[in-house]
């Protein structure tokens, strides 16, 4: 920022109400203040009852038993307090999730920003933007009505719902994540590398392949991991498609129960709050905020590096 | 040309180049097409259910006498209160991040953090409105919680997009406006809103567009499933929405509570298209118009 798009200083200027707006200009500035202090008080809020419950449900339950069992079963006796299937649940839906994503989302980011004419570019990226808009319940509907039936078609011997049913929904979810921002930083390659490529004698793929996706490499990365976040956060498709058993497995044709799709299962039902079964939708959030976080950070990290690079 | 005498090495270059320029494309048209497949098949499904009759009905436990009334007027409701407490907030936040906050940790700190709660699950926001607004300020399980606990959930979105809009106004407008001597606030409130307000709409439309699909903080704080009435007290009545509507509807293992549950998926996409082509046509004729 320049030094030009400060305001002069008023209180010198001898008009007439100089004052009153001097004092006016004060006001505001603190009315806006306090509104970008809110997503501050946000984060300390998630992160304060987050903690606070959750410290109240290690109180209960050990927290050595409840990050390495493998059983997890809150609401039946006799209870299991161990994430990993849960875990392994979340797992089991990304992963399969990513497999779908990130070929097609890369290749259409490719496309749009090396190949498409644009006219095309200007019609593909409001479907992408629709599709980015759709809610995650209604791909959980389609998961119910139209991916569900399909699988079972294939695999006879799948659960009605399960994990790899999830996971080709949730795949298509994340899918215009990857294709915007790996766009954004792909069309942020310089010109002039493409140019110098071309001028070597290479080939449009030669270009694409081995200069401009090498370059955009770390941007790319970064558009991958918010994918992958997104999709770990994913709940209404899961919580519909996935089936809802808690167990730890690694056949994406089992039914199985992520870490969303567990808190919706309680707070659905007709647990009573203030039970240590009740808080454990505080420990599993808990876990479930830092792993989305730490995915978060690393990309927005990397993303921050990608526009002091080009910029 | 002599170019093949270079390509000689590499008979297949070519080739190889046009086989990726298809691949990619078909990656497009996949996913173009996965839209398609999505609305043909709602449309499919839920046509058949449509009538005025489905819109202004009340809910029921018989799949063909049920209705979306109440979970419509409970997404408007929440859409009011969600637009009331994040517009103000949101652009607020970003007229402070870019017109008054000197480049420092401070500022940084704030903009990290803001792309991190863009990234945040929104059943954790959820979370954090079951404990801040319905336990610790005692707002029930109403519209009002509902709402405030939406506005969290769009309120990054809202702030990285309008600071957007405001970034592209060009730093020639506010130094001629203060060299005709008007405050910091007369240039923002005369110059810069009115020009940056079709950027900052559009992200405004998309952040409520978020906000009127999102089910899951609501069912985390208590959105019930079964409502028949409107809510009449913002705070103490019960609510229900489309989406969390739609999310009951598709859990019950009968065909015909699918059906329905397509029917309103169709009016819900419906709104939410038409909010999405707004948004679109704002962008188009800022982009247009203003030529700097």
């Amino acid at each position: 920022m320049s030094n030009l798009t400060t305001a002069p200083h008023l209180s010198k200027i001898a008009l007439p109400g100089a004052k009153l707006r001097t004092y006016w200009e004060h006001c505001i500035h603190g009315i806006l203040l306090a509104c970008a202090t809110i997503s501050i008080i946000t984060t300390i809020g998630i992160v304060v009852i987050l903690l606070v419950e959750s410290l109240q449900f290690f109180r209960e339950v050990s927290i050595i038993e409840f990050l390495t069992g493998t059983k997890w079963s809150p609401l039946l006796k006799p209870q299991h307090y161990g994430i990993l299937p849960l875990f392994c649940g979340t797992f089991l839906v990304t992963a399969g999730a990513a497999p779908i994503a990130i070929p097609v989302g890369l290749g259409t980011a490719v496309f749009l920003s090396e190949y498409a004419t644009p006219w095309l570019r200007d019609v593909t990226k409001p479907v992408l933007e629709v599709l980015a808009g759709v809610p995650s319940v209604v791909f959980g509907y389609l998961a119910v009505v139209l991916v569900s039936p399909l699988i079972k078609a294939i695999f006879p011997s799948a659960d009605i719902f399960n994990a790899a049913n999830a996971s080709v929904v949730v795949g298509f979810m994340i899918l215009p994540t990857i294709v915007s921002i790996s766009e954004d930083v792909l069309r942020s390659v310089p010109r002039s590398l493409r140019e110098a490529a071309y001028a070597l004698g290479a080939t449009k793929l030669d270009v694409t392949v081995g200069v401009v996706v090498p370059a955009a490499m770390s941007g790319i990365m970064a558009s991958f991991l918010l994918a992958i976040a997104r999709a770990a956060g994913e709940t209404m498709a899961v919580t519909l498609a996935a089936g809802g058993t808690s167990k730890l497995t690694l056949n994406p044709l089992e039914s199985i129960q992520t870490m969303t799709a567990y808190i919706v299962q309680v707070v659905l039902g007709d647990t009573p709050a203030g039970t240590p079964e009740y808080r454990t939708i505080f420990a599993v959030g808990l876990a479930l905020f830092m792993s989305t976080l730490v995915l978060n950070v690393l990309a927005q990290w990397i993303l921050t590096r990608v526009r002091e690079k080009y910029e | 040309m002599s170019v093949s005498k270079y390509s000689e090495g590499r008979p297949y270059a070519k080739i190889a180049s046009q086989a990726f320029a298809l691949a990619c494309g078909l990656c497009t048209l996949l996913s173009v097409s996965v839209l398609v497949l999505l609305l043909w098949n709602i449309f499919g499904f839920g046509w058949s259910s449509l009538s005025w009759d489905f819109v202004t009905s009340w809910p029921s436990r018989f799949a063909a006498k049920s209705g979306i009334w109440s979970a419509l007027i409970g997404s408007l409701y929440l859409i009011g209160v969600t637009a009331l407490f994040s517009v103000p907030i949101g652009v607020g936040a970003a007229i402070y991040l870019e017109e008054y906050a000197p480049p420092s940790r401070w500022r940084s700190l704030v903009q990290i953090n803001i792309a991190n709660l863009a990234g945040v699950p929104s059943i954790v926001y959820g979370i954090l409105g079951l404990g801040l607004f319905v336990r610790m300020m005692h707002l029930n399980r109403g519209v009002l919680a509902g709402g405030l606990t939406l506005t969290l959930v769009v309120l990054p979105i809202i702030i990285l997009s309008s600071q957007e809009a405001l970034r592209a106004v060009p730093s020639t407008i506010r130094q001629a406006s203060y060299a005709l001597g008007a405050t910091r606030w007369q240039t923002i409130w005369h110059q810069l809103l009115p020009i940056s307000l079709p950027g900052i709409l559009t992200g405004v439309i998309l952040s409520l567009s978020r906000a009127l699909g999102e089910a899951a903080p609501l069912v985390v704080i208590g959105a019930a499933t079964f409502v028949r009435f409107t809510p009449k007290n913002l705070i103490t009545d019960d609510y229900t929405a489309l989406p969390v509507q739609i999310f009951n509807w598709t859990e019950q293992p009968q065909v015909a509570f699918h059906e329905i549950a397509a029917a309103g998926i169709i009016v819900l996409l419906t709104v939410l298209i038409a909010m999405n082509a707004l948004a679109v046509i704002l962008r188009q004729r800022f982009s247009k118009k203003v030529r700097w």
